[in-house]
């Protein structure tokens, strides 16, 4: 849903950091897009660093099993004694790195195929569209369970695969969609009677226009990562020994940790999901915002008296 | 009638994806699943049931492929698909046709609740720009549409279930108890679904309120709406006559592709709650490697989607007249 | 202008800005337009792209939105000021005291109701609400405007640009207005369509009186059928007074090079001279003057004064040159 925005006339780009720090500036201007990125850092800095802010072994069963919050458990520890903090701030990398990268081939897929239907256009977009509307509407969950079961325990890589597999079609329709209004675009048009060849065009011409859309896309896929790895971590379907909050909720909710009193084994990693994923969706929503003022928050303003 | 009939000939091409898809998938697979998972049936199968597993799953034939994708069609429309480990003697279409009742009543009714409510929400916070309404509301409705909806069921159990002690904790309706056609047993069935549903309903409305609220903020800006104020006419009728019913058929468009999600999140919500839907048959599957039980309900899962798609379809056209017009 | 129509007025336009907030600061869109139209007028409103007269239309109809907002000036409609008043009470006068006919009519058309049942909204929205009645007076209109009636039953897209534009017009005339607002009806026509419409929309008036005000960039079209004619030039206005006599003798410098710019079919060849430049950045205008850094007849002291509306021979002019020549502004006719 982002749109295109024409510079304003008249500024002239002064230098090439011209447009980080307007990206900057639109990002701090925007409530929305500062919670988002503030929360995104959060997780970032729990995921590169983990030790620092947790030491020792996630893993570890070293303390008395079941017990809550105290001194030297933040948030208690599971059946087996290891330390929910621990397990929660570890547990941050996996999750930070499943949406990130599948976010991110997601929308490269999505990109390829949008942008070939959208541009050479007759068959080969006949076609590619049909596939992307058939994968569209594909139930992509019960797919992905399937695929999961068939190949367990193949680890996050398994995952990532499925995932983008089964994401990249939203995606490659939006993009399709702009393709095709860029496409007849006059400076399409010149590039053509420049004599520029077809890749070419869509590379150096096409893409850079598309940028916010491929934004808004990674933003969106990744949030559709993070749920959708969650939910198939919390199934058993993943690899169930690694540290991810998705395999926390899978064991906490084996060993029934809500009825044995220690709900924090569940409340906490379902809260770290919901962060990962709210910062996502914020961003994009900002996003939004920013490209389309039509959309940002209206504050109401007194009409000065007159009558 | 031409877009409706485009939508049919999609639909089935979808469909024949699905089948492929099924067919294909365990001879795809490494490590020959299909091999031990006939092993552990022990030679009880027999007849109709033994040729239709044999053919979904290339096992112990020496058709060509060609011959038994054809079969495997066939057999589809027959509904034969073998028998189910997890519930063995009972065929796979028992099971299906058993657990489908409870996920379209659980499912189908609360996605349309939270489909509407969320679009009458999202009309008003469009038309109450600027009031707390707008500014507090998308970013809400952003954070609580980031939860993964299994999460908040778990919590709403925690909450409602054990803490309070208020509603039961799963099922759909109380171990033990015979299925009538009574008041008792429909009160007792409604009291299993509240919390399911309110799951459902909590985390898929935020996305119809959003996406429904940028929707009317587009249409707000059109010349017909201000032509709509220039001739006087009330709020109410500009609100849902001019905007509401312009801005909902993006929406609509938008309904099939949310089905994908709602899918997901029915399968996990119905996991949490031990809810018999077909949902938790699947799962219940997976554990089991029971797969012809997992493929035939993909299956059906894909019917259910496309069938919603396209009544959703049909009301587009009702709503939209351009869409009646030959292109 | 006769002193019979200057005393009663339909429309009275004082001192009317319109601001809106952009990122770059407040854009004055509007700034201190004061105009009067007696019944039955037909008052063109020119100028060239961005020069705020559209958005002077939608202030006097009321029909701003945010962030667009009329902050100062009255608009006096048969003597009621229709500023400040809410949507709730505007709703008795709009549309049946005065309507609006829009720029484009297929995005000015709601793309999912049949024609019949826009005009129906309308009737009902005003308390009219027999079938029979609305059924007759939405044939009638569309007769008026030369339109079989058999499209009532039609949807937007399935009718012709030119056709569609009738239907706004016969919209407009459902509930027998005193006072019809145009905003460049004919831009999307050809030429000949065009011209059609013109020659009916002044044929209507004719016949049932009411007052028009049409904004339009196109000086010729509105030369030939405009009684009075109001030039407006970076939010402000220029030169007003009678059709006739502005284009006999423009006397503002913008004026003359708008009708320098437009070649005449007839006569001999005259070389044609644009304007050069561009209009000015309506965040920061310049002081003084607003066309000066155009005008070929700039002096030094349109740098530092601005002028007012200057009353020449019945015309009123937005210019230096006529300073002492004209009466200071106030004058209460245009």
């Amino acid at each position: 849903m982002t749109t295109v925005n024409d510079e304003a006339p008249g500024t002239a780009r002064r230098s090439r950091l011209q447009p980080v720090w307007a990206f900057c500036r639109a990002v701090l201007s925007n409530r929305k897009a500062t919670a988002g990125a503030l929360l995104l850092a959060v997780c970032i800095v729990m995921a590169a660093v983990p030790g620092l802010i947790a030491p020792g072994d996630p893993n570890a069963q070293l303390y008395m099993p079941g017990q809550g919050p105290s001194h030297d458990n933040l948030l208690g520890t599971t059946s087996y004694g290891q330390d929910i903090f621990t397990q929660f701030v570890w547990g941050a990398r996996a999750s930070l790195v499943i949406a990130v990268v599948a976010g991110l081939l997601s929308t490269v897929l999505s990109a390829l195929i949008g942008v070939a239907a959208g541009y050479f256009g007759g068959i080969a977009d006949g076609l590619l569209s049909l596939a992307t509307d058939v994968f569209l509407v594909l139930p992509a969950f019960p797919l992905v369970v399937i695929i999961a079961a068939y190949s367990k325990n193949g680890g996050n890589a398994v995952i990532i695969a499925v995932l983008v597999a089964t994401g990249w079609s939203y995606g490659a329709r939006q993009l399709r969609a702009q393709v095709l209004s860029l496409r007849n675009r006059d400076f399409l048009i010149a590039a053509r009677l420049r004599g520029e060849r077809g890749w070419r065009i869509v590379v150096s011409e096409i893409l850079p226009n598309m940028v916010p859309l491929l934004v808004a896309n990674f933003l969106g896929a990744s949030v559709y990562a993070i749920l959708t790895a969650a939910g198939l971590q919390f199934l058993g379907l993943g690899s169930v020994n690694t540290d991810s909050w998705g395999t926390m909720l899978y064991w906490a909710q084996n060993n029934e940790a809500l009825q044995a009193g220690i709900p924090l084994w569940a409340i906490a990693p379902g809260i770290g999901i919901a962060v990962l994923g709210a910062a996502f969706a914020l961003l994009n929503y900002a996003f939004d915002e920013i490209g389309n003022p039509v959309l940002r928050p209206v504050r109401k303003k007194r009409v000065r008296g007159n009558s | 009638m031409r877009y409706i009939l485009r939508r049919l000939g999609f639909f089935v091409v979808t469909l024949w994806a699905a089948l492929t898809v099924n067919f294909f998938l365990p001879r795809l697979m490494p490590g020959d699943p299909a091999l031990s998972m006939m092993a552990r049936f022990h030679g009880r199968l027999g007849g109709q049931a033994l040729k239709a597993m044999e053919v979904a799953f290339g096992i112990d034939t020496h058709d060509s492929l060609l011959a038994q994708y054809v079969a495997y069609v066939g057999n589809c429309f027959t509904g034969q698909f073998g028998r189910s480990l997890t519930f063995f003697p009972e065929t796979v279409s028992q099971v299906v046709f058993q657990a489908l009742p409870w996920t379209l009543g659980l499912v189908g009714v609360t996605t349309v609740i939270a489909f509407i409510l969320g679009t009458l929400i999202g009309v008003i916070g469009a038309w109450w720009r600027g009031g707390w309404f707008d500014s507090i509301l998308p970013p809400v409705f952003i954070v609580l549409s980031a939860f993964p909806y299994f999460w908040i069921a778990l919590i709403s159990i925690l909450v409602f279930s054990i803490a309070l002690n208020w509603l039961p904790l799963g099922f759909g309706y109380t171990n033990g108890t015979d299925v009538t056609f009574s008041w008792s047993f429909a009160w007792d069935v409604l009291r299993h679904a509240i919390l399911p549903g309110m799951t459902i309903i909590i985390t898929s409305i935020g996305g119809w309120i959003l996406t429904m609220r940028n929707n009317m903020i587009m249409t707000l800006a059109e010349d017909y709406v201000r032509m709509a104020r220039a001739k006087g006419l009330s709020s109410a009728r500009i609100m849902f006559d001019y905007a509401g019913r312009n801005a909902i058929l993006p929406n609509l468009s938008g309904f099939g592709m949310s089905l994908g999600f709602v899918v997901s999140g029915a399968i996990l919500v119905e996991y949490v709650f031990s809810y018999p839907g077909v949902g938790y048959m699947m799962l219940q599957a997976v554990l089991n490697e029971d797969f012809p039980l997992m493929q035939t309900l993909f299956l059906f899962i894909t019917v259910a989607v496309l069938v919603a798609i396209l009544i959703v379809d049909g009301i587009t056209v009702l709503l939209d007249p351009r869409t009646r017009s030959v292109s | 202008m006769s002193e019979a129509i200057a005393e009663d007025p339909i429309l009275d336009v004082v001192d009317v800005s319109v601001t809106y907030a952009t990122p770059g600061g407040v854009v004055r869109a509007v700034d201190g337009v004061t105009l009067r139209l007696g019944r039955g007028e037909f008052l063109g409103v020119v100028g060239e792209s961005g020069c705020g007269k559209s958005t002077l239309l939608f202030a006097i109809a009321q029909l701003l939105s945010p962030p667009a907002e009329l902050n100062q000036g009255k608009v006096l409609f048969k003597g009621r000021n229709l500023v400040g008043l809410t949507d709730r009470a505007l709703s008795t006068v709009r549309w049946s005291d005065y309507s609006v006919v829009m720029q484009s009519a297929m995005n000015a058309l709601n793309p999912v109701k049949t024609i019949a049942a826009q005009f129906d909204d309308v009737m009902r929205a005003h308390g009219h609400g027999g079938r029979a009645e609305i059924r007759n007076r939405s044939h009638e209109v569309l007769a008026l405007v030369g339109i079989d009636a058999v499209h009532l039953k039609s949807f937007p897209h399935q009718l012709s640009g030119g056709m569609r534009q009738r239907v706004m017009i016969a919209m407009a005339l459902l509930l027998s207005p005193e006072l019809i607002m145009m905003d460049e009806p004919t831009s999307a026509l050809d030429v000949v369509a065009q011209r059609s419409l013109m020659v009916q929309v002044k044929e209507l008036q004719h016949r049932l009186g009411f007052a028009i005000i049409f904004v339009t960039h196109d000086m010729s079209l509105v030369g030939n059928f405009s009684d009075h004619l109001a030039v407006m030039y970076a939010g402000k206005i220029v030169e007003l007074g009678p059709t006739k006599q502005i284009f006999a003798e423009p006397r503002h410098p913008y004026t003359r090079g708008l009708l320098e710019s437009f070649p005449s079919v007839h006569g001999p060849k005259v070389r044609l001279t644009g304007i050069p430049g561009a209009p000015p950045n309506l965040v920061d205008p310049p002081a003084g003057c607003r066309f000066r850094q155009r005008c070929p007849e700039v002096m030094p002291r349109c740098a530092t004064v601005e002028p007012a509306l200057y009353d020449v021979d019945g015309d009123r002019v937005c210019c230096l040159i006529y300073e002492t020549a004209g009466s200071s502004p106030g004058a209460s006719h245009a």
